[in-house]
């Protein structure tokens, strides 16, 4: 579903990827790790088609995101980190852009995708608020939504559960892993946890580099009886 | 091109969901007007026109169209959503227009909200309405072309003030090339041909003719062609 490809970016003589490459498969959740200013957050912009790369390149449902990026995004639900959203905009309003943005134009399939989402990430009671006036767990769901609402084959969520309490986290990470079974989903987090209640497969990217690409058992036996975040702290030690 | 639809909707609704609209509307109407009213004399002058009304406009844009354009850009890299809307399947092309012409329609909307004057004008004497209707199609074109401007030194900054101070500015520049005054000024270094030239990449210049009743093709493809130049920049400034 996901096949990246030497992915590569430079920010001046900076080199924040260097050479990444992986591919996900339809059913996997991918868990992405590593320390802040690894180049997560960079990676998953480049595959979803908001950045260029230096070098390398994504390929997304058989559409490379170097040449033809609006059928990338077209296949892709991407929550940005801190989801950001029109701040001014109602809740109703916002999902409605959303849905006419990705070609939901006739009022009865529009209704219906925005109920689908709504429903899905338990949005009804705030529909009518204007978006910057939500708790930091509502905004994340309405980040959710929209990443959601046309139903893509590929998710790529950049720290989903940041910032929410733990009920909030154990609600999006039912979400994620009831949606994961058709898609292919990239997820980036800090939590150790979470790799192990969620993912399929975990890839630790230390100073832009994949340093770790295997499931979270083999993760695990790298030192049997330690602890995951002792494991974590030994491959990313270049970065401190 | 059909994803500009949504995108305009959603920009110029956008104006009316914050005070924005409501600040600016009130601003622009009472120091165009007034300045009319008190600096240009409209009643004292005793003929049925509105220039006096007109004559301000290339110094009211100055400050008021950075002020409406000032948030294109800067603000949807500021609060992130930038990264929301370039991983909807858009082209910058078209996010670029969308944004523009919504905020070409809201200063037009400003300009023509001034007909009770025209309207005052009529029950008092007995204008020449063609004179009246190319001042105003003259006002709303450089108004596109301000805004141009604007919207590319909006694009260049996440800050707003920046924003601003750029596109006040570059307008600023392009107004005095046809200032009277400036020009004397330059006539007694530089060559009248010279003048002449420069003259003729000034705001002021082309919208002089509008305001005597004349649309001429050169006029009217400077205003379009100025504002068509800056959003290609514009364009090119949001690749990454």
């Amino acid at each position: 579903m996901i096949e990246v490809r030497g992915l590569a970016k430079n920010y001046g003589l900076f080199r924040a990827v260097d050479d990444v490459s992986f591919s996900v498969q339809r059913g996997d959740i991918l868990g992405f790790l590593g320390p802040n200013g690894a180049g997560k957050s960079t990676t998953m912009k480049m595959i979803t088609g908001f950045l260029r790369p230096t070098a390398g390149t994504a390929v997304v449902d058989g559409h490379d995101v170097t040449r033809d990026p609006i059928e990338v995004k077209r296949r892709i639900g991407y929550l940005p980190e801190s989801a950001p959203c029109y701040p001014e905009m109602t809740v109703a309003e916002f999902l409605g852009f959303i849905a006419e943005m990705r070609g939901f134009r006739a009022p009865v399939e529009k209704a219906a995708r925005i109920r689908r989402v709504v429903e899905l990430c338990h949005l009804d009671g705030v529909l009518g608020q204007s978006i910057e006036t939500l708790s930091k767990g509502f905004k994340q769901r309405v980040g959710f939504a929209q990443a959601l609402l046309h139903d893509p084959p590929v998710l790529v969520l950049d720290e989903p559960t940041d910032g929410l309490d733990p009920n909030q986290k154990n609600e999006v990470r039912a979400i994620i892993k009831q949606l994961a079974t058709q898609k292919a989903v990239i997820l980036s987090t800090h939590i150790l946890e979470e790799v192990d209640a969620l993912c399929t497969r975990i890839i630790v990217i230390s100073r832009g580099k994949v340093v770790v690409d295997e499931t979270p058992d083999a993760f695990r036996a790298r030192r049997p009886g330690a602890r995951l975040d002792e494991i974590f702290r030994e491959l990313t030690r270049g970065d401190i | 091109m059909k994803q500009i639809s949504p995108l305009f909707q959603r920009e110029f609704l956008g104006y009316f969901r914050t005070p924005v609209a409501y600040v600016f509307l009130i601003i622009f109407l009472l120091a165009s007007v007034g300045l009319a009213f008190f600096v240009g004399q409209l009643f004292k002058g005793n003929q049925a026109t509105l220039e006096a009304y007109f004559t301000f406009h290339p110094w009211l844009f100055l400050f008021l169209i950075p002020a409406a354009g000032m948030r294109l850009w800067s603000e949807e890299r500021r609060s992130g959503t930038i990264e929301l809307l370039f991983t909807l399947p858009v082209t910058p092309l078209e996010a670029v227009l969308g944004k523009f012409l919504a905020a070409w329609a809201f200063l037009a909307a400003a300009i023509l909200l001034s007909f009770p004057l025209a309207l005052t004008v009529a029950w008092l004497g007995d204008p020449d309405w063609g004179i009246m209707a190319s001042s105003y199609l003259g006002s709303i074109l450089m108004a596109g072309a301000y805004l141009g401007v604007c919207s590319l030194m909006s694009a260049l900054t996440k800050n707003q003030v920046v924003g601003f101070v750029l596109g006040l500015f570059a307008n600023l520049v392009l107004v005095f090339l046809g200032w009277s005054v400036f020009n004397g000024a330059l006539a007694a270094v530089f060559p009248q041909a010279i003048v002449d030239l420069l003259a003729n990449f000034s705001h002021t210049t082309h919208f002089d003719a509008f305001t005597k009743g004349i649309i001429d093709p050169k006029d009217v493809m400077f205003f379009l062609s100025l504002a068509g130049f800056c959003l290609f920049l514009n364009v090119l400034a949001l690749e990454r």
